[in-house]
């Protein structure tokens, strides 16, 4: 190729997403910003027309009416909705996302406490999952029709299929309760909480930083049984996922010229078909992350994980709008943030998406 | 691929590390309980009037009057030492207790109670009403309560309650007493504390609040300083553990010391378990039945007492209920001053029918609503078989509070299945509930009033409501309120069914855990392990 096609090539690549640049920034800005509007003022009209009375959820079903109206009149509910609704927006500019009923703490002071929660257990449980799923979903789809690949697609079936709430117990009641080879519900033994400083949230993390091993291993202890539980479920996902794609290019006819040229197998599985299945992978592996942040709901109760899930859904069950409206945000941000994140993954690993 | 699979064994190398399991019991000066705490909202005693966050409260402050640990039957001064009444029973002046101390350090004096109760007034949240019974009000509140020296405080009612009612409301949640310097010093825009108070704590109680994470735990430190002496649990913790299941392996493993929300058949499996013990304290929460008089059926009284005779209410207490509810048909719960434990009535589907054809009545359909949560769908359930013997057709509607309630509040049911705890410990509170309705048009709104939710109102019996209220002679007043609970009994709108019985299950070597008759005497402060 030669030299000066190749730079002038490079100049106007250059000069192109110079221009488009900003176009594009624009343009996912302006969708980012349409999305949030939408989100907010389709949970804020769910969340008013809803059959439930967030007055009581304050004062208890034994209020006297007149605590009953000054409560309603305190929470703005005597104005008309599209008022409450800008007046929700004006706040959320502010950074204000209002308090909790359920906590009576700023909403905004209770997302930073569960999320990283969540977080934390959706890393690893997503960790999980790809290291494991997606070799497992290689090897069957190259172990295809053998006794390995049927065995791989069961355990991927059962994992899939076993609700995880029963699997939940089931793992509780042998792994804790019998054989005592991990730590039971909740997130720490509650007598070490606090006793690490919060930088990230994150507790393993914080307790790595602070040089807290004791702390470190009570926390992992908890943490492997939960996470490993939602590994399962997306490894057994990606493990199916994974084969499906890799089938479908091991059956291209490039991968039989390949061949044919001699190329060793470990290469034409990995360089030539594995390389062509990941951007499918990345879509795939996005939204099981994505959907794990928004918290599981089953396993955070089964393991007393107090994760976004179990807020956004003890909020709803309270009629704590201001709760569940900050907890959708977050989850819209989570997938937002993950969609572009994968953008631009493909960029990376796909010229044809530059 | 060998890489891959160094990679994924390195992986579980990590995971393995969990493996080794690192949790530990609790150390012997800290009680832990698994609990579902998900209904706490608030911890300021002005407010709270759900059942975690009230015993949170009778641990962290000390009220006027009080029911101890050592005689949870019996009322007794708490922050007050004594009292004395005026002849006319209308004003009464507490002696405070000398030498009592916040947890901030700071005197409890007259001038903290006298602010403790204003505070409830002038905030007006759901629990106020039991002190503004009193004819206390925002505009009057600070005439009627007044500091007379630095150990004495008069209160006036201006109403004619009898003195023992005053007293016993007293002994509510909301008569905790309040650092009053501590609280100020954190008001907000005139809210007097209440913002602060609602996540922290400003008593003299034997524990003081730690820190409450919701939805994961709360924690109170121990008062070494507390009269009646420093608790031998330095801190206790209540856990947020939503799952009964979950609940049950923790205590099995001992990782904690109590599981306070566990099933009847759980507790049957957990009955011979060589560590662990169950304890069952009787509640003052009663279930009943309620039937909508504005009904063009329901509202006929026959009908509501063929009702009655057409529950099993044994059947239910031997079987899904046992050990968790005993059959009981007063609006008063048995075992407390006046209560009534007196069974009338029993499953008759002969009697049943013959009142349904008495008053002349084809076969019916109608309505139940009730709750989603065990043991409501049972109850229902049951009511239902045994209704369709007697020929009423009957359609089940669960929901949950958020739907439930507000339905009951604005009339709109037909028949409901509800629970009701007495809001302080005189049978005024649940007569005032279930059998005054002074004003029974639908838009007087008196929704926190069941005869009124009920559309049910009788004026002979709202007068003798008022006259055992008003009463000071207590084996006549006892008397009255034995005499109201037997007409309410064939007359009002309801079917009373069972009284609430707690069970807890700890682990052997804890002992000392107290449950009194009322939602909010539990006390810790006796707890040894």
């Amino acid at each position: 190729m030669p030299e000066g096609r190749t730079g002038s090539q490079l100049d106007r690549n250059r000069n192109s997403l110079l221009v488009l640049a900003p176009r594009r920034i624009a343009g996912t800005a302006l969708s980012l910003v349409l999305t949030f509007a939408g989100l907010t003022a389709v949970t804020f009209a769910i969340a008013r027309v809803m059959p439930a009375d967030p007055v009581l959820a304050i004062v208890g079903d034994r209020a006297h009416q007149d605590v009953y109206d000054a409560v309603y009149r305190e929470l703005g509910l005597d104005q008309p909705i599209f008022v409450q609704y800008l007046r929700y927006l004006g706040q959320l500019f502010e950074g204000d996302l209002g308090v909790s009923i359920m906590t009576a703490q700023p909403v905004l002071h209770d997302l930073l406490r569960f999320f990283p929660a969540t977080l934390e257990l959706a890393t690893v449980a997503t960790l999980l999952g790809v290291l494991v799923g997606v070799p497992l979903g290689v090897l069957a789809a190259v172990r295809q029709g053998r006794w390995l690949d049927h065995l791989i697609r069961t355990v991927g079936l059962f994992g899939y299929s076993v609700p995880v709430f029963w699997l939940g117990m089931l793992a509780l009641f042998v792994l804790y309760a019998k054989l005592g080879w991990v730590a039971g519900p909740g997130r720490i033994d509650i007598f070490f909480d606090g006793m690490v400083e919060p930088v990230t949230g994150l507790i393993l993390v914080d307790s790595a930083l602070a040089r807290e091993w004791e702390i470190f291993r009570n926390a992992l202890g908890h943490l492997v049984l939960p996470a490993g539980i939602l590994g399962i479920h997306s490894l057994a996902y990606l493990a199916r996922m994974t084969r499906h794609f890799m089938l479908e290019q091991l059956g291209q006819e490039y991968i039989l010229a390949a061949r044919v040229k001699g190329v060793p197998e470990r290469t034409v599985i990995w360089r030539h078909a594995f390389r062509n299945v990941l951007v499918q992978l990345i879509t795939i592996v996005g939204l099981t992350y994505a959907s794990l942040l928004e918290g599981s709901v089953l396993t955070e109760t089964v393991f007393a994980w107090p994760g976004i899930g179990q807020y956004i859904t003890s909020s709803l069950f309270n009629n704590d709008m201001n709760a569940v409206l900050g907890g959708t945000i977050v989850v819209g941000v989570c997938f937002v943030g993950i969609n572009m994140g994968s953008d631009l993954l493909y960029r990376l690993v796909d010229p044809r998406a530059r | 691929m060998s890489r891959v699979v160094r990679l994924v064994a390195a992986m579980w190398c990590v995971v393995a590390l969990g493996l080794v399991r690192a949790a530990a019991a609790p150390p012997d000066d800290i009680f832990v309980m698994a609990k579902d705490v998900g209904d706490v909202i608030t911890l300021d005693p002005a407010e709270v009037f759900e059942f975690t966050a009230g015993e949170i409260v009778a641990n962290v402050y000390d009220r006027l009057m009080m029911f101890e640990p050592e005689h949870p039957g019996q009322i007794a001064g708490g922050v007050a030492e004594s009292y004395a009444i005026s002849d006319d029973g209308r004003t009464i002046v507490f002696r405070i207790r000398d030498g009592l101390r916040f947890h901030s350090g700071n005197p409890v004096r007259p001038e903290d109670v006298e602010f403790s109760l204003e505070r409830v007034v002038k905030l007006n949240r759901t629990p106020a009403f039991i002190v503004t019974q009193f004819g206390w009000n925002a505009d009057n509140v600070e005439d009627l309560i007044q500091v007379v020296d630095a150990r004495h405080l008069r209160i006036e009612v201006t109403e004619g309650l009898s003195p023992g009612l005053v007293l016993n409301a007293l002994s509510a949640g909301v008569a905790s007493v309040v650092d009053r310097e501590l609280v100020l010093a954190h008001a907000a825009d005139g809210d007097l504390g209440h913002a602060w108070l609602k996540t922290h704590s400003a008593g003299s109680g034997a524990f003081r609040l730690g820190k409450w994470k919701a939805n994961e735990y709360i924690a109170l430190e121990a008062n070494p300083h507390y009269p009646h002496g420093a608790p031998a649990m330095r801190r206790v913790f209540l856990q947020h553990v939503p799952e009964p299941s979950a609940q049950r392996l923790l205590l099995e493993r001992g990782d904690v010391d109590m599981a306070r929300n566990l099933t009847p058949d759980q507790i049957e499996a957990l009955a011979g378990h060589d560590d662990l013990a169950v304890d069952s304290y009787p509640k003052g929460a009663i279930v009943y039945l309620a039937a909508n008089a504005a009904h063009p059926v329901l509202g006929n009284s026959t009908v509501v007492q063929a009702l009655r005779h057409a529950i099993d209410y044994q059947g239910m207490a031997d079987s899904f209920l046992a050990g968790q509810f005993a059959v009981h048909q007063a609006f008063w719960p048995a075992g407390l001053w006046a209560g009534d434990a007196s069974t009338p009535y029993e499953l008759d589907i002969k009697k049943a029918r013959s009142l349904l054809e008495d008053a002349g009545l084809e076969p019916f359909d109608v309505r139940i609503d009730t709750l989603t949560s065990s043991p409501f769908p049972q109850i229902a359930q049951s009511l239902q078989a045994t209704f369709a013997q007697a020929g009423i057709h009957s359609r089940i509607v669960m929901q949950d509070g958020r739907t439930l309630w507000p339905r009951y509040r604005a009339r709109k049911h037909e028949l409901i299945i509800a629970r009701w705890s007495p809001d302080y410990m005189d049978p005024h509170s649940n007569a005032d509930a279930f059998a005054r309705n002074p004003d029974n048009r639908p838009e007087a709104g008196l929704a926190g009033v069941l005869a009124w939710r009920n559309a049910w109102a009788s004026e002979d019996i709202n007068a003798m409501t008022i006259e055992a209220r008003d009463t000071r002679d207590l084996d006549a007043r006892e008397q009255m309120y034995l005499e109201l609970q037997r007409r309410l009994q064939t007359e009002g709108p309801y079917a009373i069914m069972f009284q609430q019985i707690d069970q807890v299950v700890r682990r052997r070597h804890v002992k000392g855990f107290v449950s009194g008759v009322n939602f909010d005497h539990v006390y810790y402060r006796m707890v040894t392990k």
